[in-house]
């Protein structure tokens, strides 16, 4: 099974609740930590990386030799990298995709299909359970490939945790995809109320099923809950703002540490779901 | 030889475009005949990235030996250096003003990008 845990707006308790059902999960559970641009699972969890694997894209590699220099491969190329001058062709590494249409287009055969270093994954034995991390190399801006790679270590055997980036751009839809079962996590401000929608909208298109956990949540405030009794969105768990929990956070502690009496309700849900 | 400006319109009498990339047109001048012709530069105004070394593709395909703009980054500039098109920054605010300072030759080649990439 693949359950993604995103939320629209940054900072509403993603890793926090991904962390806390593979810690109820145990040794049932794989997480994979999709924020690749600052994945954050690993600075809860004591353990080194036991195994590294690098995230390659094809890039194209111009053999000047028998190039005809003429300039198909920039024209094709639909992310402005390449521009062909006087028989030199110019690469814009930064730019490209690696998707390979210069490749394809070339009538020359003049293009090789060369590889670029985009990313890694991190391999981690953690307190119970397993995280493969995925991090994005600095100054690369293509995040979608380093999760889908991430996402091919999903274990049948097992429930396999999403933790996604925050966001509906294609990194988040990215950690999404494929998944039996989203858990939207926010909080109940307008602004946490303002980004689930526009997640849930993103998941509708997606055809993607999906609950909703309130973290931090007030007694005093419905905004969240009155949404979703009126959009008849499943409403799946509450965690009330609790000092005790912050303070533990503050000190790097998962959330089942801080309050070890919400694994029972981790254990609920997941029932609910028919993870186990 | 071809001069390309960077133009909010079609002619040199109008205001000067002062990005390269983004530059709603470029002004061909020919310095023999003093004639002018345009390249319209929608697509690379609206492009999601690489519109500077698109629109340098636009004045290497136009023969243009000079261009003569308000910014140039690094791709950019790249691609023109290659093409061994020189690349002229003025303050000028019209394109006739510019032509007037590169006639008096109060401007010179730049040698480098004046501004920073927006990917890197």
């Amino acid at each position: 099974m693949k359950i993604a845990i995103a939320s629209g707006k940054g900072g509403t308790g993603k890793t926090t609740v991904s962390l806390a059902l593979a810690e109820t999960l145990g040794n049932r559970a794989r997480l994979f930590d999709c924020d690749v641009e600052e994945p954050n699972c690993h600075l809860f969890i004591n353990a080194q990386p036991t195994h590294i694997e690098p995230v390659n894209v094809l890039t194209p590699e111009f053999d000047l030799k028998h190039c005809l220099g003429c300039g198909k491969c920039a024209q094709h190329c639909h992310f402005n990298a390449i521009a062909a001058v006087k028989q030199q062709m110019i690469h814009f590494a930064e730019l490209c995709h690696g998707c390979g249409n210069c490749v394809l287009n070339c009538p020359a055969n003049a293009i090789a299909r060369g590889t670029r270093q985009i990313g890694r994954l991190e391999f981690c034995n953690a307190a119970n359970f397993e995280l493969i991390s995925g991090v994005a190399q600095i100054g690369s801006s293509m995040s979608p490939p380093v999760i889908r790679q991430l996402k091919r270590h999903a274990d049948r055997q097992r429930i396999n945790l999403f933790d996604a980036p925050p966001g509906t751009a294609c990194a988040m839809t990215a950690a999404v995809d494929g998944c039996d079962y989203v858990i939207l996590v926010t909080e109940p401000t307008p602004f946490g109320l303002h980004d689930l929608q526009l997640a849930i909208q993103t998941l509708k298109m997606m055809n993607l099923r999906f609950g909703v956990i309130v973290n931090r949540a007030d007694p005093q405030v419905d905004i969240i809950g009155g949404f979703c009794r009126q959009q008849q969105i499943k409403l799946l768990m509450q965690i009330a703002f609790s000092r005790r929990i912050a303070e533990g956070y503050s000190r790097g502690q998962r959330l089942l540490q801080a309050a070890p009496e919400l694994k029972a309700e981790f254990e609920t849900m997941l029932k609910g779901l028919g993870a186990i | 030889m071809k001069i390309a400006f960077s133009s909010y319109g079609k002619t040199l009498d109008v205001l000067l475009d002062e990005r390269f990339g983004r530059a709603a047109n470029f002004v061909i001048y020919d310095t023999e005949t003093k004639e002018t012709a345009v390249i319209a530069n929608t697509q690379n105004l609206e492009a999601a990235q690489g519109a500077g070394i698109q629109s340098a593709m636009h004045i290497v395909n136009a023969g243009a030996e000079a261009v003569i703009t308000g910014h140039c980054g690094p791709k950019a500039f790249h691609v023109l250096q290659t093409a061994g098109i020189k690349v002229y920054l003025t303050r000028a605010v019209t394109g006739e003003q510019a032509l007037r300072e590169f006639e008096a030759g109060r401007l010179t080649p730049s040698t480098q990008a004046d501004v920073e990439g927006h990917w890197a």
